[in-house]
C-alpha cells in the first residue's frame, strides 16, 4: 500500500522529530498568547500581594480602563503586525483625529458630529496613505511610518498653533452634539457600585472582532500569509497589496476611535500628546505574540498585553512606588517578550 | 472551484502547446523557436543548465510572460495571458520551489490559501481540516495533525503538499519548477513518486531538472535546452538515459574539456582519462534528431 511505501521512504529520525512535537507541553507553548498569559498571572499575583489597593473591584476597574485606551490601538496594530508591517505613527495619528474633529467643529462651528464624520475620512486617509506607499515603493514600513510620524508631529502642533494660536484645540464642550457624541465616546456605567468605563466593553468588542476575522474567516487567512511570506501568498492570488492597505487603514479606523474617545473624555486635547504610544501598542502586540517579522501572533494576546501594561502602570501606583522606574518596566517587558517569542518560534518553525 | 477531477481521457489536442515560442527581452533573446506539446497522463521533463532559459519557458506557459514569437495554445486554442491567474483559470497550475507554501500556518490553511471554502462569512473549517487531511491521504503522506505549522514537515513533503493542492483546485497541467533540487536522494524519491501519481490522474506535467536521473525515470518526453535553444526533443522510447545525460552533461564541451585537461598534464591529465573514458562511454556522439 502506499502508507507503507511511505513508511519506508521515511527515514526514522523524521518520525522522532514528529513524536517530540507533538508533546502537550509544547503544543500549549507553541500558541502566541502563552506568553503573555503567564506574564500576566505573574504581574497580577505581583501587585495583588505587595499593592492592597490593587485588591479592590474599583482599581480593578481602573486598571482596566487604562488597558482599554491602549488596548483598542493594539488589536489593529495586532494585526498589521500579522500582516508583516508595522506603524509608528499610531499614537500621533490618534491625536490627530481628535485634532480635526475638535478644530473642524471649532472653526465652523458645526454639530460636533461633522467633526467627528472628518477626523474618521482623514485617519482612515492617514492609513491609506501609510499603506499605499509601502506597498508602492516596497520600502519598509518602519521606515515609511517613522516618516509619517514626524510629519503628523509637525502638522498636530503647526495647525493647532495656526488656528488657535495655541498647543492645545479649544474645549469644545459648548458646542451641537457634544453630550451625544460623550455618550457615545467616552461615557461609563455603574454594576454593584463600581464603574465601569464603556471603552472596556468596546475593547472587548474589538478584541473579539478581531480574532474572529483572523481565525474564522478567509481575510484573516490572508493576513496570515502576507505577514508569513508575501510571494506565496501572491502565488496563490492573495491580494497582497490590498490586504496590507486594508490593515493600515484598520489601525486608522481604530486610531479615530481612541481620538474620539480622547477628545470626548477631556474636551480639549494637546497638540503634542500620543508621542511614545506608538511603541506601547507595539509592546503589546509583541508581549502578546506577534512576531516583528509577520506571520505569527494574535488579537487576544495583544489584549492580554494591553492589560500586563495596565496593570504596571497602575500597580506601580497602587504600589506607592516610584513612577520613574515605569519606563525601566516597559523595556524590560519587551525584552522579555522578544526572548521568548524567538524561542517559541524556533519550536514552532522549521529547524531541519 | 473546488471540483474534484478524476480521471481524464486522453484527448488528441494536447492540454499545452508551444509551436516555434521564443521571447526576448530587449535585444536579448532568452528564448526561441520552442515546440512543445503536453498531453493528460503525460509528464514531459524539460532539461537544462543554469541559463539555459527553463525559467522563461516556465513564466510563459504559466502566464507571467507572453511569448515575443511563435505561438501558445490551450487545449487547441491560442491563448495569450495577461496574469498567472489567467493560467490558473484554465486549469494550469505551477508549484514553485520556494514560493509553494507559508511556513508558520498550519498545514490546512496552506493547502486552501486563495481558495478558501466559505459558509456565509466564516470559513468551513471542518470541512477544509477534513478534505486536507484525506487529500494528503490520497497522495500517499500520512500526516498526524493538520494544524502543524507546515514549516515542520520536511522539503520533499512540502512540495507534496503543494502538488496535491494544485492536483486537488482542477489543475490539468501542473508545471513543477525543479521540485527535487534542494533535496535529497530519498526525499526526491517521495516527489518522483507523487509526479507519477499525478500522471496517473491523467494530469499533464511538466518537470523541470537539471537531473536527467530524476528526469528520466518519470518522463515521457524530454525537452533539452540550451542557451535559450531546443538541442533535442525525444520521446522515452528514442533515447536512453545514458545518451540523456551525455546531452546534459554537453557532449562536445566535455570533450573539449578533457583535451584542455590532457594539455595540462600531471594529475590533471589523469582527470582529462577518466574524463575522455566517460565521454566513449556515455556514446555522446551528435545525434541527427538534436538540432544543433
Amino acid at each position: 500500500m502506499t502508507q507503507t511505501a511511505q513508511a519506508d521512504l521515511t527515514p526514522s529520525p523524521l518520525r522522532d522529530e514528529r513524536v517530540g512535537r507533538n508533546s502537550v507541553l509544547a503544543r500549549l507553548f507553541a500558541r502566541p498568547e502563552m506568553g503573555a498569559v503567564s506574564g500576566a498571572i505573574v504581574i497580577f499575583l505581583l501587585f495583588f500581594i505587595i499593592a492592597p489597593p490593587f485588591r479592590s473591584a474599583g482599581s480593578l476597574a481602573t486598571v482596566l480602563y487604562v488597558a482599554s485606551t491602549f488596548g483598542l490601538m493594539s488589536a489593529p496594530i495586532a494585526l498589521l503586525m500579522i500582516g508583516g508591517e508595522f506603524d509608528l505613527s499610531a499614537g500621533v495619528a490618534v491625536t490627530s483625529s481628535a485634532l480635526t474633529a475638535s478644530l473642524f467643529s471649532y472653526e465652523f462651528t458645526v454639530n460636533v458630529w461633522a467633526g467627528v464624520a472628518v477626523a474618521l475620512a482623514v485617519s482612515l486617509a492617514i492609513g491609506f496613505l501609510n499603506g499605499w506607499i509601502v506597498v508602492r515603493t516596497g520600502i519598509p514600513s518602519f521606515l515609511v511610518t517613522l516618516g509619517t510620524f514626524f510629519m503628523l508631529q509637525g502638522l498636530n502642533l503647526a495647525l493647532t498653533q495656526t488656528i488657535t494660536n495655541q498647543v492645545a484645540s479649544p474645549d469644545i464642550s459648548e458646542i451641537q452634539g457634544f453630550s451625544a457624541a460623550q455618550k457615545v465616546f467616552a461615557s461609563s456605567f455603574t454594576i454593584g457600585g463600581v464603574n465601569i468605563r464603556t471603552t472596556i466593553i468596546y475593547w472587548i468588542v474589538v478584541v473579539f472582532i478581531a480574532t474572529w476575522i483572523l481565525l474564522r474567516t478567509h481575510v484573516g487567512n490572508w493576513i496570515f500569509s502576507v505577514g508569513g511570506s508575501a510571494p506565496s501568498a501572491r502565488a496563490v492570488g492573495v491580494p497582497v497589496a490590498k490586504m496590507k492597505i486594508g490593515l493600515f487603514m484598520g489601525v486608522g479606523l481604530l486610531a479615530w476611535f481612541t481620538g474620539m474617545h480622547t477628545l470626548f473624555e477631556f474636551n480639549t486635547i494637546q497638540s503634542g500628546q500620543g508621542v511614545g504610544n506608538e511603541f506601547v501598542y507595539i509592546i503589546a502586540a509583541v508581549v502578546g505574540g506577534c512576531l516583528l517579522t509577520g506571520g505569527y501572533g494574535s488579537a487576544v494576546g495583544a489584549a492580554i498585553g494591553a492589560l500586563i501594561f495596565g496593570m504596571t502602570q497602575q500597580g506601580i501606583v497602587y504600589a506607592g512606588w516610584d513612577p520613574d522606574w515605569f519606563t525601566f518596566f516597559e523595556g524590560a517587558l519587551l525584552l522579555g517578550a522578544i526572548v521568548l517569542n524567538t524561542f517559541i518560534r524556533r519550536r514552532a518553525e522549521a529547524s531541519r | 472551484m473546488t471540483s474534484r477531477p478524476g480521471h481524464q481521457d486522453k484527448t488528441a489536442v494536447p492540454l499545452v502547446r508551444l509551436a516555434d515560442a521564443g521571447k526576448n527581452y530587449g535585444s536579448i533573446i532568452a528564448l526561441s523557436g520552442i515546440t512543445l506539446e503536453v498531453s493528460a497522463g503525460d509528464v514531459t521533463c524539460v532539461l537544462g543548465d543554469n541559463g539555459a532559459g527553463k525559467s522563461t519557458l516556465i513564466k510563459i506557459i504559466a502566464g507571467l510572460h507572453q511569448p515575443s514569437t511563435g505561438s501558445y495554445e490551450v487545449e487547441g486554442t491560442p491563448v495569450s495571458f495577461a496574469s498567472p491567474r489567467e493560467a490558473l483559470e484554465l486549469g494550469i497550475a505551477t508549484v514553485y520551489q520556494d514560493l509553494a507554501v507559508v511556513p508558520l500556518m498550519p498545514v490546512w490553511r496552506n493547502f486552501f490559501l486563495g481558495n478558501e471554502v466559505r459558509k456565509g462569512l466564516r470559513m468551513d473549517i471542518g470541512f477544509m481540516r477534513r478534505t486536507c487531511k484525506s487529500e494528503l491521504l490520497g497522495m500517499g503522506i500520512d500526516l498526524r495533525d493538520v494544524d502543524q505549522p507546515i514549516g515542520t514537515l520536511s522539503g520533499g513533503e512540502r512540495q507534496c503538499v503543494a502538488i496535491a493542492r494544485a492536483v486537488y483546485f482542477g489543475a490539468k497541467v501542473l508545471i513543477l519548477d525543479e521540485p527535487t533540487a534542494a533535496l535529497g536522494v530519498k526525499q526526491s524519491g517521495v516527489v518522483l513518486k507523487y509526479i507519477l501519481q499525478a500522471r496517473e490522474r491523467g494530469l499533464g506535467v511538466i518537470f523541470i531538472t537539471h537531473n536527467p536521473h530524476h528526469a528520466y525515470p518519470v518522463g515521457d518526453r524530454f525537452l533539452l535546452l540550451n542557451r535559450g535553444r531546443t538541442i533535442g526533443y525525444y520521446a522515452k522510447e528514442q533515447i536512453t538515459r545514458d545518451e540523456l545525460t551525455g546531452l546534459m552533461a554537453g557532449g562536445g564541451e566535455l570533450e573539449q574539456l578533457s583535451h584542455e585537461l590532457e594539455a595540462m598534464g600531471g594529475a590533471a591529465a589523469d582527470a582529462a582519462q577518466v574524463l575522455g573514458e566517460d565521454v566513449q562511454e556515455l556514446g555522446i556522439a551528435r545525434r541527427p534528431g538534436s538540432g544543433e
